[in-house]
């Protein structure tokens, strides 16, 4: 019981800081509140997805960015579907980059959107970092027999 | 009178010489016994003739016969006196014949008849006694019919009433009528049960009251038997009448039981162990030597009974009657004591309404006039003179104010006027309330507002006032020096799970905010054992604290109230007296331009608990290019119970929407105008349909064009995302409700 209720502890101080921080807001929220008996894994699958996806976004940006000529509605587009994505989870950060990005992007500014690119990729690799250490704190919870505190 | 000399004569030769005088007597002799013969038989004859019944007429012949050929044969014997003729010889001959054949017929006959005869006159006698035996058992039954007729007729009279006195009355009268009684009386238990006393008379009208002591042994004999017992006309019951000279008749006593309502048990006969009897006593009429017979006793009996039933009857319907009466009396004080509540609520609320306006307007009037006359130049006794005026007035418009709304609050009545207001100006204006009366005090007051605290906000914002103002003002009542300080922010998510509120379950969502106040006073402070009374009515906690505490301990029980209704929470927390103390309240308000009316539902709800609509099985199509979008809204749409199809292109999505789909949620993010085609090719596929799908638009770009647009090519509405499940779930009743969004995004 004991083992539990730290875990719990841990996971509780850990997903307020991920809000105090700024990683993920209100809508990581709402994504937990839909996960239910009936979609069990629907957080992870939503967040797999996400990473798979924004790390596909990011390669293409790479490559658009590193085009002699660069295609800014390309890029913007790409940003814009980064965008979509990030507010939809609700990772925060990721998001308020993307918009610095985009008007980079409007502003055809090469160098303010390399080092978006470059901020964007680091904010999502510290997102997944932090969001598998929430997963993997949630699967010893439930291993040791506890269940997830819900955060309001 | 036969001879065997035939050819002389008929006549016995006498042993001597025939005498004449014997001759002459045998002579008369037969001649009186012809006469007799004949005239027998036509007596018998003649009376025959009269009487129609006698039936052995052919005996009678008989007999005649016989008669008369005897009287023949005596009256020819007259001619055998003297010397005869052979023809006289022969009809003498032939009489004597036949005589002799009827007289034998006649005996033998005779020998019949007789004990016929006799049997006839046993049998006469047999019937005699037979009918005197009939006509005794006809009296009796005619005697016993009557008593019949007699008790019917007395229960009649008896039951036809159900008045008490009349019953028992009329027992009387009836019975003495009926029996011929000389008197008649009622005796009846005394409250105590120790005595009789005789209550009805027949005779008497108004009987002196003549008690006897229940104990006698006449009357308890009387009293062991059901059935009518024969008393002593000596008995003190009985001497009804002045003693006379005359020979008192013989008396009958009875018990009458006077049945209890208590004595009806549901399931058993009435107990007649636990009995009050009264006793009748009735008197034949004195000299007339009459008896009482059974069946007049039988009567009494019946009658007896049937009294004690008809009394009881009369007590039910007396005590009945009673109980009606009461009943009708207390639902006429009922009735009145409704209207007159009825009325008093009435007044109170016209009162109030009167007092809410009149009486708010001059006090506001009086104590801001008098805070600006303070600022001015005044003399000492002036400046005096106007504090008080101002402390008075300010006590009085609290009190005005709280009873006003208490009176409300408690009926339930009071509703919250949701508007939209700017919450920086109503901390303003609470402050420069509260400054004067502060200063007078010589408190400071602080006011900070966090940054992060929306310029405007929807809800009640005269409530809201009145809490903030009450909040403070009590701070600085009860603060003596030093000053208040109050700070306004926004409650975040992880403030608002307060483990010292742990009834507080407030939800957040992107339509409301929780604003949280605190108002930290350096005053006397609360004995922490007493912060949860402060809320209570009425209660003050410092019954011993100094003039100023005035008040009627109305104001924070309404504070609560209103923070409440307000789905919010409210304490006091103070660290002891004299460490001053922290008024925290948290209410939620809505964010302008983000919400709906609809969802602010402030009257009476429990917070957070929502009723989940049902779309189960509610088909609808989710197209976003986006792969993560499309994830997150899909899974939105599912654990709100929906049959969700999810496409990730317009094209895609023309394919498979089929009139089933009762919504299709767009994604318009995509910039250019690909998304509103689609849209449109939507409407055309189902233009012939009433039931085609409605079209919501989702996009994350607020800008007015983008709304526009989508409105323009038929969409329901414009959701912005990200989309929480609140939102999701108001959108989806809206749109089942009323085909559209009530307001749009």
């Amino acid at each position: 019981m004991d083992v539990v209720k730290q875990l719990q502890r841990q996971f509780i101080d850990f997903s307020t800081s991920l809000y105090r921080e700024g990683f993920v807001d209100d809508q990581f929220a709402q994504l937990q509140k839909l996960q239910d008996e009936s979609n069990p894994d629907f957080v992870v699958e939503v967040v797999s997805l996400f990473f798979d996806d924004s790390e596909k976004l990011v390669k293409n940006l790479a490559v658009a960015l590193e085009q002699q000529v660069v295609d800014y509605k390309q890029v913007d587009a790409n940003v814009h579907q980064l965008k979509g994505s990030s507010s939809s989870i609700g990772a925060k950060r990721v998001k308020d980059v993307c918009v610095a990005f985009r008007s980079f992007c409007e502003a055809e500014n090469h160098e303010g959107c390399l080092r978006c690119l470059h901020q964007v990729s680091h904010e999502n690799s510290l997102l997944k970092n932090k969001l598998q250490t929430l997963f993997r704190l949630e699967q010893q919870i439930l291993a040791a027999g506890g269940t997830v505190p819900v955060l309001e | 009178m036969g001879t065997y000399n035939m050819d002389l004569c008929n006549c016995i030769e006498p042993p001597w010489p025939a005498d004449e005088l014997l001759m002459k007597y045998q002579y008369i002799s037969d001649f009186f016994i012809a006469l007799a013969y004949f005239s027998i038989p036509l007596e018998l004859i003649y009376f025959v003739k009269k009487s129609a019944v006698f039936p052995y007429r052919w005996v009678l012949v008989q007999f005649g016969a016989f008669i008369v050929l005897c009287g023949a044969t005596h009256l020819i014997n007259l001619w055998t006196f003297t010397m005869h003729t052979r023809t006289v010889a022969v009809v003498m001959t032939t009489a004597k014949i036949l005589t002799a054949v009827v007289s034998c017929a006649t005996a033998l006959m005779l020998v019949h008849i007789i004990p016929d005869l006799l049997s006839v006159k046993t049998r006469e006698l047999f019937l005699k006694n037979k009918a005197a035996e009939l006509d005794r058992e006809m009296g009796l039954i005619r005697t016993q019919e009557e008593t019949g007729r007699h008790v019917r007729m007395l229960t009649h009279e008896i039951r036809s009433t159900l008045d008490r006195h009349t019953i028992l009355k009329t027992t009387l009268v009836e019975l003495g009528r009926t029996l011929g009684l000389e008197e008649c009386a009622l005796w009846m238990p005394t409250r105590t049960g120790l005595e009789l006393h005789l209550s009805y008379t027949l005779r008497h009208q108004n009987p002196v009251g003549f008690t006897v002591p229940i104990q006698l042994p006449v009357i308890n004999q009387v009293f062991n038997t059901s059935r009518a017992v024969k008393i002593s006309p000596n008995s003190p019951v009985a001497r009804l009448r002045p003693a006379g000279k005359y020979m008192p008749g013989e008396v009958v006593a009875v018990r009458v039981p006077l049945l209890h309502l208590s004595n009806f048990q549901i399931h058993d006969w009435p107990e007649l162990s636990t009995k009050r009897y009264a006793l009748m006593v009735l008197m034949l009429p004195s000299d007339s030597a009459r008896q009482w017979h059974v069946h007049e006793l039988e009567l009494v009996e019946v009658v007896a009974d049937q009294v004690a039933v008809a009394l009881s009857h009369a007590a039910i319907l007396e005590e009945s009657m009673r109980a009606r009466d009461l009943l009708m009396e207390q639902n006429v004080a009922l009735d009145l004591a409704r209207r007159e509540a009825e009325t008093a609520v009435r007044a109170r609320n016209d009162f109030l309404a009167v007092m809410n306006h009149e009486m708010r307007t001059p006090m506001h009037a009086i104590i801001a006039l008098s805070s600006l006359l303070q600022e001015t130049e005044l003399t000492p006794e002036q400046r005096l003179m106007v504090e008080t005026i101002l402390k008075s007035s300010n006590i009085l418009a609290t009190l005005i104010n709280d009873v006003l709304d208490l009176s409300r609050l408690e009926d339930g009545s009071l509703q919250l006027e949701i508007g939209t207001f700017s919450l920086h100006s109503l901390f303003r204006e609470a402050l420069n309330l509260i400054k004067p009366v502060a200063s007078v005090k010589k408190l400071y007051v602080t006011l900070s507002l966090s940054p992060d605290l929306p310029e405007y906000a929807v809800g009640d914002e005269k409530r809201l006032m009145q809490v903030v103002l009450n909040v403070v003002g009590n701070a600085v009542k009860f603060t003596k020096e030093g000053g208040i300080s109050i700070s306004a922010f926004v409650a975040k998510a992880e403030s608002l799970r307060d483990p010292r509120a742990p009834d507080f379950f407030p939800i957040p969502s992107d339509n409301h905010f929780y604003l949280r106040v605190e108002v930290k006073d350096t005053g006397s402070g609360v004995n922490p054992q007493d912060t949860p009374k402060l809320f209570m009515k009425f209660v003050q906690s410092q019954p011993l604290a100094a003039k100023n505490s005035s008040g009627s301990g109305l104001g924070l029980a309404i504070c609560k109230r209103f923070v409440n209704l307000m789905e919010g929470q409210i304490r006091i927390e103070s660290e002891g007296l004299g460490r001053g103390s922290t008024a925290i309240f948290i209410v939620k308000l809505g964010i302008p331009g983000r919400s709906t009316e609809s969802e602010l539902s402030f009257i009476h709800k429990g917070p957070g608990i929502q009723a989940k609509p049902n779309f189960s099985g509610l088909k609808v199509v989710v197209v976003d290019e986006n792969s993560v979008g499309r994830m997150v809204t899909r899974g939105l749409l599912v654990h709100l119970g929906c049959d969700v199809l999810a496409v990730a292109s317009g094209d895609e999505c023309i394919r498979v929407v089929t009139h089933e789909h009762k919504v299709v949620f767009l994604d318009v993010t995509l910039p250019g105008t690909e998304s509103f085609e689609v849209a449109v090719r939507i409407h055309e596929k189902f233009a012939k349909r009433p039931d085609r799908p409605i079209i919501v638009a989702l996009t994350g770009n607020t800008d007015r064009t983008t709304k526009e647009n989508c409105l323009r090519v038929g969409m329901a509405g414009v959701i912005l995302k990200p989309v929480s499940l609140d939102k999701m779930r108001s959108v989806l009743s809206d749109l089942l409700e009323h085909g559209y969004l009530v307001e749009s995004q």
